[in-house]
C-alpha cells in the first residue's frame, strides 16, 4: 500500500508539512475564541464566589431568600418537566402515527417557541391571563386562581419555552421505528396500552430522557419570560435567576455569585447526567 | 383520534391563544396607535441597536463559530472532548448569569478595570458588553448546526482537489463549502434568531440606558414596567413576527433542500 507509487502515499508526503502549520493556525485561533468567550468569565465567577471562602459561599446560597428562591426554580422545573415528557411525547405520536389535515402546520407550530424571543413569551401570557385581562380577571372571579404573578405563570412560561425539546428527541427515534413487533402484538391479542407500554415506549425512554433532562436544564436559567410573569414577589414568584439579577442592581456581589454558582453547578450537573446517559446507552447498544 | 384532539387543544392552548392575544393586545387601539408607537425616536433606535448587534454577531460567528467546527471535526488532539463538552455551555448557564460574569471582568469594579481604564475603553453599560453578551449566548448555534455536516461531507472529493494541486483556500470554497452551507445558512438565521431575543445578559451588561444600551427587547421591558402597553405590545409582536419569519423560512428552505 504504502509504496512511494502509489498516489495516495505521494499526496500524502506533499501536503503535510505545509497542512500542519496551518493547522496549529486554525486550531488556536478556535481555542482562544473558546478561551476568551466561554472559559475566562466561568473561572472568574467561581472566583469570585469562592472570595471570602466556602462556608461564606454556602451561608449566602442559605440565606431564607436566596434558599428559596432555588427551591421555587427547581419545583417549578420539575412540574414543568414532567408536564412536557407527556404531552412532548403524545404530540410527537400523533405527528408520526397519524394522518389528518393541517398536520404539516401543527408540526411548523412545534417550532414556534425556539423562534420567539423568551421576553415575547413573558408579555404573550401577560396579555393573556394578566389580572387586567378579561380572561385573568374572570379566573380570579370565578374560581380565584391567578396565573400572573404567581406560579402557575412560571410553569405556563417554561412550558412554552421548552415544548419543542421533548417532540424534537422523540420523533425522528418513534418515526424510525419498526412496525413488525407492534403489529404482532396487536395478532396475538394486546390491547393497544399494552402496546405502547411494552414495545413501544422502551425505544423512546432514552431521548424521552434526554429531551426532557435539556428542558429542565433549560428552565432553570429562564430569566426574559419569567421577569415579566412572576412579578419578582420573595418567597412566592422570584425564582434563582430574578434573584441574581435583583442581588446584581443592588451591588451584593457575594450573594450573586454565590447563587449564580449554584445554578450553574445545577444546569452543568444536569448537562452531564444528559451525556452520561447517552454514552451508556451507545455503549449498550453496541 | 382523541390523542389528536388533545394535542391540537394542548398546543393551540400552550402556544397559539397566547400568540393571538398579543395581536390583538398590541392592535386594540388601532393600527395607528401601534404603528405611532413603533415609529418613536427612542423605539426606532433601540430596534436599530437591536439590528446592529446582531449582524455583527452573525458575521463573528459565520467566521469563528466555522474555525471551531472545523478544529472539532477535523482535528484531533487532547482535550478534544473537553472542549467539545463546552460549545453547550452557554445553553445551560442563565443570561443572566453570564451577564453578571461579564460585569465582574469588565464592570466597575471589574477584574479588568485597570486595563481598561488606562485604555479608556468602556465595555460594561456601553455597546461592546451588550455584544459581547450576545456573542457568548449564541455561540453554541452556528456550532453544532455545522458539526455534523462536516462530519458528513465526502472528503474523497476534497482528497482529489489536493491531489489536483489546489491549495487549502480553494478546497474550502470551492468543495467543502458548497457541500456544507445549507447548515451554514440555517446556521446564520438561527444564531441572528437568537440574538435578536437576548434580553438578560445585555441587560445586566448593558443597563439598559436609554439611547446607549437599550436594545429592542429591552425597551420593551422598560415600556412594561412604565405602564405603556401599546408600545410594549406592538414592539413584541415586531420583533416576535421578525425572528419567526426568519427561522420558519430558513427551516422551510432546509426541508425543501433535504
Amino acid at each position: 500500500m504504502n509504496s512511494p507509487g502509489n498516489p495516495a502515499f505521494f499526496n500524502l508526503s506533499k501536503t503535510r508539512p505545509a497542512a500542519s502549520t496551518g493547522h496549529l493556525g486554525l486550531r488556536s485561533i478556535a481555542l482562544s475564541y473558546l478561551l476568551l468567550l466561554l472559559i475566562i468569565p466561568l473561572v472568574v465567577i467561581v472566583r469570585d464566589g469562592l472570595r471570602e471562602g466556602l462556608a461564606e459561599l454556602w451561608r449566602q446560597i442559605t440565606l431564607p431568600v436566596a434558599w428559596s428562591s432555588i427551591g421555587l426554580t427547581l419545583w417549578t422545573a420539575v412540574i414543568m418537566t414532567l408536564i412536557n415528557a407527556v404531552m412532548g411525547t403524545l404530540t410527537a405520536y400523533v405527528l408520526v402515527r397519524y394522518n389528518f389535515p393541517g398536520k404539516n402546520i401543527l408540526n411548523t407550530i412545534v417550532d414556534i417557541p425556539l423562534a420567539i424571543p423568551s421576553l415575547v413569551t413573558g408579555i404573550m401570557l401577560v396579555v393573556l391571563f394578566g389580572p387586567q385581562q378579561a380572561l385573568g380577571a374572570w379566573l380570579k372571579d370565578a374560581y380565584n386562581i391567578s396565573i400572573i404573578f404567581a406560579p402557575p405563570g412560571i410553569i405556563l412560561a417554561l412550558l412554552f419555552v421548552t415544548f419543542p425539546f421533548v417532540v424534537r428527541a422523540v420523533q425522528p427515534v418513534l418515526s424510525g421505528l419498526d412496525r413488525a413487533q407492534e403489529e404482532a402484538a396487536a395478532t396475538l391479542g394486546a390491547s393497544g396500552w399494552t402496546i405502547f407500554r411494552k414495545i413501544i415506549l422502551p425505544p423512546l425512554l432514552l431521548p424521552l430522557t434526554t429531551g426532557a433532562l435539556l428542558s429542565f436544564a433549560r428552565s432553570i436559567g429562564e430569566f426574559g419570560a419569567i421577569v415579566i410573569v412572576s412579578g419578582n414577589i420573595p418567597f412566592y414568584t422570584q425564582t434563582a435567576a430574578v434573584y441574581v439579577f435583583g442581588e446584581v442592581e443592588s451591588e451584593n456581589r457575594i450573594g450573586a455569585s454565590a447563587v449564580s454558582m449554584a445554578m450553574i453547578a445545577i444546569a452543568l450537573g444536569v448537562v452531564w447526567l444528559i451525556k452520561a446517559i447517552q454514552e451508556r446507552s451507545r455503549r449498550v447498544s453496541i | 383520534m382523541v390523542l389528536t384532539g388533545l394535542v391540537v387543544v394542548y398546543i393551540g392552548f400552550l402556544i397559539l391563544t397566547p400568540l393571538t392575544a398579543l395581536v390583538t393586545g398590541a392592535f386594540r387601539e388601532g393600527l395607528a396607535a401601534s404603528f405611532y408607537s413603533l415609529l418613536q425616536p427612542n423605539v426606532l433606535s433601540a430596534f436599530g441597536r437591536t439590528l446592529f448587534v446582531c449582524i455583527l454577531v452573525t458575521a463573528l460567528h459565520a467566521v469563528f463559530g466555522m474555525v471551531v467546527a472545523w478544529v472539532l471535526v477535523r482535528h484531533e488532539f487532547p482535550g478534544k472532548r473537553l472542549l467539545d463538552s463546552l460549545i453547550d455551555l452557554p445553553f445551560a448557564i442563565s443570561p443572566v448569569v453570564v451577564g453578571y460574569m461579564l460585569l465582574l471582568l469588565f464592570g466597575r469594579r471589574g477584574l479588568l478595570a485597570p486595563i481598561l481604564s488606562a485604555w479608556d475603553i468602556q465595555v460594561a453599560f456601553a455597546l461592546p458588553g451588550v455584544i459581547l453578551a450576545t456573542l457568548f449566548v449564541t455561540f453554541p448555534f452556528m456550532v453544532r448546526e455545522l458539526v455534523p455536516v462536516l462530519k458528513e461531507a465526502d472528503r474523497s472529493q476534497e482528497r482529489a482537489a489536493a491531489t489536483l494541486g489546489a491549495n487549502g483556500f480553494q478546497i474550502f470554497s470551492r468543495i467543502t463549502f458548497p457541500a456544507i452551507r445549507w447548515g451554514f445558512f440555517y446556521g446564520l438565521t438561527l444564531t441572528f434568531a437568537r440574538a435578536l431575543g437576548e434580553f438578560g445578559a445585555a441587560l445586566v451588561i448593558g443597563g439598559g440606558i436609554q439611547g446607549r444600551t437599550e436594545t429592542a427587547t429591552i425597551y420593551i421591558f422598560h415600556a412594561m414596567e412604565e405602564r405603556q402597553y401599546i408600545g410594549a405590545y406592538s414592539a413584541a409582536v415586531l420583533l416576535g413576527l421578525f425572528s419567526l419569519l426568519m427561522v420558519l423560512s430558513s427551516e422551510f428552505l432546509k426541508r425543501r433542500h433535504e
